[in-house]
């Protein structure tokens, strides 16, 4: 594997030439594997079927995580007709998506075992999700984007309505499938028409196209319209996040952090690989319509979050206002946006990642979710790790200095003022002042409130140590964020 | 003489039906589950002509996994819909407005 390039993969014999391009796809084949037969052990293995896919599925990930690992830092491979391409930028994607799952599955678990009578279908369908990001992480053509988009959105559909009693998780599914077909309809008929001017799919092709054409195509705009729209809808910024509070609220909570964490990335490398790779020469007009979505985002999210008393559907508004920080970096349209918006969103996976672990191990008597914003007052008494490190998800959402957050947006801001987006830089400051209220309104509950209701935690040994490295990786990546930020950069050049 | 254009509007008239079909019904889930299936149909129907009259097979092929992923969207819309059903014995849209904030 270590000496594959595409010139001597072609330079094979038809038969061994498909085994080299299959071991370049090793982790993809290796998780559908691993999934199909996930799927069967846990329908043949009685009652501790949970057990074993938590455990299959969890070394399942660790084992891509060991497969991707090796490939990173070596040459480029374009494969499959330009279909596939795994560059450094799909390898940080996949290997931070697997990360994600893991600990996803980790924290999502002693909840689930508490609410569903151990039923296994999370994880399956969790690890097809995982697939399903992969293959977007190295789509190169509009098949395969949206393939990969499908197959991670049909198994969140399905995750949404996991609770099969609950009213509101199949209220909150049906509104997400209904929008999110909609947005992979928007997305789809921009692609057509995109595909009837150059007359391709593929995205480089497609980029070489917009190299060479000199008057601008009305037509073009027109498709790059409907594509922004639906990767608009898939980070769920405004005026396109209407699924985002009410699926945050309404899915279980194992499920809103799945929803919130893991597709991002997804969502991500799925707009690098349309604006950046296939269209960056129109980039003065995405320019124009991702400031729109970001200006909105951030104004809209901010401040109807001051207004929520649901926690989750709070955590969704400030998901909006922080999509919008995402969209600011990226719009700049260069190297150094794109990285501090890669840095960002994994900045805004691990702080997520946190905030609704926290809540997964909080636990109320009568098993429902810790909902109500009122329901943390007095935690700092109760339970002072917890409320400690939601402390500081919170001082990281805020942008506070001693939180890896802080860095987070300074590098957004420092692209914007790089690109002279002064006055851009200046609204992004002054609504993340207007941000800090409600996320210190929940540090004010925590230490400030007196008990008002006693919680319990889940005594998961491995959650819990998963969740204070989490919120120690919160301060550590605060000293030491070069590390990171470098590598986000490098992907990039 | 049928030209690109006459698809492309045919296209586009059932693209827009299909959105107007969403955000106007007000009535019954399934209405939207069918709305969405042509919405897809509209795509394919644009893939196809561009693919005929560009002379590239690309865009039918294309045309195929749309009409796959289709089908499993609709079974899992269905699949929400029959969870839905059991939990509040209605599909009336309006009915559908507990979430909110």
């Amino acid at each position: 594997m270590d000496s594959l390039d595409i010139n001597s993969i072609d330079s094979l014999p038809g038969l061994l030439t498909m085994l080299a391009k299959s071991l370049v796809v090793m982790p993809e084949i290796a998780l559908l594997i691993a999934a199909s037969t996930i799927l069967m052990v846990s329908l043949f293995s009685g009652r501790k079927s949970d057990l074993f896919t938590y455990i299959l599925s969890l070394a399942t990930l660790l084992g891509m995580v060991l497969l991707i690992l090796p490939s990173i830092n070596k040459p480029d491979v374009v494969l499959f007709g330009e279909m596939y391409v795994n560059d450094e930028l799909a390898k940080l994607i996949k290997l931070l998506v697997c990360v994600t799952v893991a600990v996803i599955f980790i924290y999502a678990r002693p909840y689930l075992l508490n609410r569903s009578n151990s039923r296994p279908e999370f994880y399956i369908l969790g690890l097809f999700a995982t697939l399903g990001m992969l293959v977007m992480a190295s789509a190169q053509n509009f098949i395969t984007i949206y393939l990969g988009l499908e197959l991670l959105s049909l198994c969140l559909y399905a995750l949404v309505a996991y609770l099969r009693d609950s009213n509101d998780a199949a209220e909150a599914a049906i509104k997400y499938f209904v929008l999110g077909a909609i947005a992979s309809g928007m997305l789809l008929y921009g692609m057509s028409i995109m595909y009837g001017i150059t007359g391709t799919l593929s995205l480089s092709e497609i980029s070489i196209y917009l190299v060479n054409v000199n008057d601008l195509n009305i037509g073009l705009i027109f498709a790059l319209t409907f594509i922004v729209v639906g990767v608009a809808f898939k980070f769920g910024a405004v005026p396109f996040h209407m699924w985002v509070p009410d699926v945050y609220q309404g899915a279980p909570t194992a499920v809103t952090l799945f929803i919130a964490t893991a597709p991002k990335f997804a969502a991500f490398v799925m707009a690098i690989r349309l604006l950046s790779y296939g269209m960056q020469e129109l980039v003065a007009d995405w320019q124009q319509m991702l400031m729109i979505l970001a200006v909105l985002s951030l104004i809209l999210g901010n401040i109807i979050a001051i207004a929520q008393s649901h926690i989750k559907r709070m955590l969704a508004y400030s998901t909006i206002s922080h999509i919008g920080f995402v969209l600011l970096g990226f719009l700049s349209g260069e190297n150094f946006g794109y990285a501090s918006a890669l840095f960002y969103t994994v900045i805004y996976v691990l702080m997520a990642a946190g905030a609704f672990g926290v809540l997964l191990l909080l636990n109320k008597d009568d098993d429902t979710d810790v909902d109500n914003l009122s329901e943390l007052k007095g935690l700092g008494q109760s339970h002072p790790r917890l409320a400690f490190i939601m402390l500081l998800i919170m001082f990281s959402m805020a942008g506070m200095p001693l939180t890896v957050g802080f860095y987070a947006k300074l590098y957004v801001l420092q692209s914007l003022v790089y690109n002279d987006f002064i006055w851009l830089a200046i609204l992004a400051v002054i609504m993340s002042i207007i941000g800090a209220f409600y996320y210190l309104r929940v540090i004010k509950l925590m230490y400030f409130d007196d008990l008002l209701q006693n919680l319990g935690t889940q005594n998961s040994l491995l959650a819990n140590t998963v969740i204070s490295v989490n919120g120690l990786l919160i301060v550590g990546l605060f000293i030491y964020p070069n590390y990171l930020l470098n590598y986000c950069v490098n992907v990039f050049q | 003489m049928i030209t690109l254009t006459h698809f492309l509007v045919l296209g586009a008239i059932l693209f827009s039906l299909s959105i107007a079909g969403i955000f106007l019904n007000r009535k019954n889930i399934i209405l939207l589950l069918m709305a969405i299936e042509l919405m897809l149909l509209a795509v394919n129907m644009n893939f196809v002509a561009f693919s005929y009259y560009l002379d590239d097979l690309a865009g039918q092929v294309f045309v195929f996994f749309i009409l796959t992923v289709a089908a499993a969207e609709a079974a899992i819309g269905l699949a929400i819909l029959v969870v839905l059903y059991r939990n509040r014995s209605t599909i009336n849209v309006q009915d559908i407005d507990n979430l909110k904030g």
